[in-house]
């Protein structure tokens, strides 16, 4: 396509002023600098997936000893005694389902409506100092809300909370009586509710931020009342984008360590009550791995972790799955 | 009900329903504006809790002196770890962020997406037994396995903030760039990341004060450390902010609270202002680049 062009240099008679040597040489050097460049990042990008398949396979590796001992029934076995060598998840995996569980159910309602509050309600100067400290609310390193949730979220938890709900909800075999040190499966679900809350909150106001606005005003026009906008227009076209919110929060719930170690109490037992000590799957391992001298003992901790690794990677999916498949908001949008 | 059937020619007359319906709207927003303040609130008490315990902790001793006066060691370790953490994160996931959306046709894209997904969504304990597996199992602890541990978590954050800004750079640049007879390499690394240096900036200080206070990873694979002097030995496991602020709270000791209030305190003011700085940042580079 070049040769069609009209060479200046030719018409005029002169010497070409670009050499053609040197623009080949040019063409060379773009040639390889392209072809260096878009290698060096696909590189990476190759190295990304194959650290995360490396992960996969270093932590079912870890395992192995304790998969080939105690097989799928692992899972559901709950003894945990680690001086008999007898080993099963089932104590941790009910601890981690109830935690995760009370947070979210007290964390996504309370997200969900500061997501509406910072996308319909606040007027914009309180929109921009807010939505800024719910979010940092997440850059809290889970160490020191543990630390706080164990100096002074469990004694107050304990000396007021736990007896008021003892004695009006009692009756449910949940609500049993606080024990002495306020480190129980509540408070650490308090503390992880604490840690779902921004991240739910950010995505959901983002999800409520793109809902058409003609939508919005056709509904208001109509005589709709906000709440009654954001009950039949709002929730119903991002349902299932907060649900997927919900499933990254609880993601997030079931893999933190460090606060709940802190603030469970390490029980070992599987126990109805609510204030209660317990334990989690990542929890346990954070709690005894740096301790673990027998092979077995580790290779347990592992086989935690590929639990806690699967299912982790499950809520991923399904969160994606529905945010992609079900996204009314987003296809409304194109 | 009576209602279903329309009536056009009906007088509008009130059904007595606004009322409730306007007590309700009034209920919920007032609901709504609870849970923003709750929120808030749990900041504030956090936040005041802290610097009111840390305070009294801090002192020049405190901040320069190794065990048992002070930490540090420890915020010589922590910077240490994290510096080497984003050595290797920042370039790999700047790399992916171009790849993404320079390079990648259709079909290379979604897998990626989904990696840095997937990895984002890891749970740090889980890469913690990773790290361990790959580089302490038989070997020793080391500053350097917590690094790679940190840096598994820094690299989503940083490739998904750097793709974010390489997508708001103006597509008239690139073409322009093209129209010019440009290579592409040329135009990448001479017009395009100039362009989104701001904002690559901003993932990679939100991506470090995320690490910095990353507790899981380094429980396993540098705990078991000399807190008494300077340690500068990547290959040797080194006292750093996070394990001794866990150590100390699982301690029941008055003074070791005190001294992990205080370097609490230390730790979220650098997060908190790290993140502060971010957002700054990322105001500012929005604009310049959506210019």
């Amino acid at each position: 396509m070049s040769g069609t062009t009209v060479n200046p240099a030719r018409v005029t008679g002169a010497s070409s002023v670009r050499r053609p040597r040197s623009a080949a040489r040019l063409r060379r050097v773009d040639r390889i600098g392209d072809g260096v460049l878009h290698g060096i990042c696909a590189l990476a990008a190759l190295l990304g997936v194959v650290t995360l398949l490396l992960i996969g396979y270093q932590i079912v590796h870890g395992a192995g000893p304790a998969i080939s001992e105690f097989g799928l029934g692992f899972v559901t076995h709950t003894t945990w005694q680690p001086n008999f060598n007898l080993y099963g998840a089932g104590s941790v995996l009910f601890g981690t389902a109830v935690s995760s569980f009370v947070a979210l159910l007290l964390g996504a309602p309370i997200a969900v409506s500061i997501g509406l509050y910072l996308s319909l309600l606040a007027p914009k100067g309180v929109r921009g100092i807010v939505a800024p400290l719910v979010e940092m609310l997440a850059a809290i390193p889970s160490v020191i809300l543990g630390f706080w949730g164990i100096l002074i979220l469990a004694p107050f938890v304990q000396a007021n909370i736990e007896p008021w709900l003892h004695n009006t909800l009692g009756f449910i075999p949940l609500f049993g009586p606080p024990q002495t040190t306020g480190a129980s499966v509540f408070t650490a679900s308090l503390i992880l509710t604490v840690m779902v809350i921004p991240i739910i909150a950010s995505i959901s106001r983002d999800l409520f931020l793109a809902v058409p606005n003609e939508i919005q005003e056709g509904a208001s026009a109509l005589g709709a009342t906000r709440w009654e906008v954001v009950r039949g227009v709002v929730l119903p076209t991002t349902a299932s984008g907060v649900v997927a919110a919900s499933l990254l929060g609880l993601g997030r719930a079931l893999g933190e360590a460090i606060a709940v170690t802190q603030v469970m109490g390490a029980g070992s037992t599987i126990k109805a009550s609510l204030f209660d000590t317990g334990d989690t799957l990542a929890g346990r391992i954070a709690n005894q791995f740096p301790g673990a001298i027998t092979e077995m003992h580790q290779a347990s901790l592992y086989y935690l972790g590929v639990i806690l690794l699967v299912i982790g990677l499950l809520s991923n999916f399904i969160a994606q799955w529905i945010g992609k498949r079900f996204d009314y908001a987003r296809t409304m949008a194109k | 009900m009576s209602e279903t059937a329309f009536d056009p020619t009906a007088p509008l007359t009130p059904t007595g329903n606004l009322r409730r319906r306007r007590a309700f709207n009034r209920f919920a927003e007032y609901g709504a504006t609870a849970a923003a303040v709750l929120a808030v609130a749990v900041l504030a008490i956090v936040i005041y809790t802290v610097v009111a315990r840390g305070a009294s902790a801090l002192s020049l001793e405190f901040l320069f002196t190794g065990e048992p006066t002070g930490i540090g060691p420890a915020i010589v370790g922590t910077g240490l770890i994290v510096l080497v953490a984003t050595a290797i994160a920042m370039p790999l996931g700047v790399l992916i962020a171009l790849y993404l959306t320079e390079f990648a046709g259709g079909r290379a894209d979604r897998p990626i997406r989904l990696m840095l997904d997937l990895m984002n969504g890891l749970p740090s304990i889980v890469i913690g037994l990773f790290v361990f597996g790959l580089l302490v199992y038989g070997k020793t602890q080391s500053a350097f396995a917590g690094s790679i541990a940190l840096a598994i978590i820094e690299l989503p954050l940083i490739a998904r903030g750097s793709q974010e800004v390489l997508l708001l750079v103006p597509n008239s640049m690139r073409e322009a760039a093209d129209a010019l007879g440009v290579s592409r390499w040329r135009t990448v690394l001479g017009v395009i990341l100039p362009s989104a240096l701001g904002g690559i900036v901003t993932a990679t200080v939100l991506a470090v004060a995320r690490a910095a206070g990353e507790t899981a990873p380094l429980i396993l694979v540098c705990s078991v450390f000399d807190s008494r002097g300077v340690s500068l030995n990547p290959f040797e496991a080194i006292p750093n902010i996070p394990v001794t602020i866990f150590t100390l709270s699982e301690e029941a000791n008055p003074t070791g609270f005190a001294r992990a209030w205080g370097a609490s305190l230390v730790l979220l003011s650098f997060i908190l202002l790290a993140s502060l700085a971010a957002r700054v940042l990322l105001a500012r580079s929005r604009s310049k680049v959506a210019r």
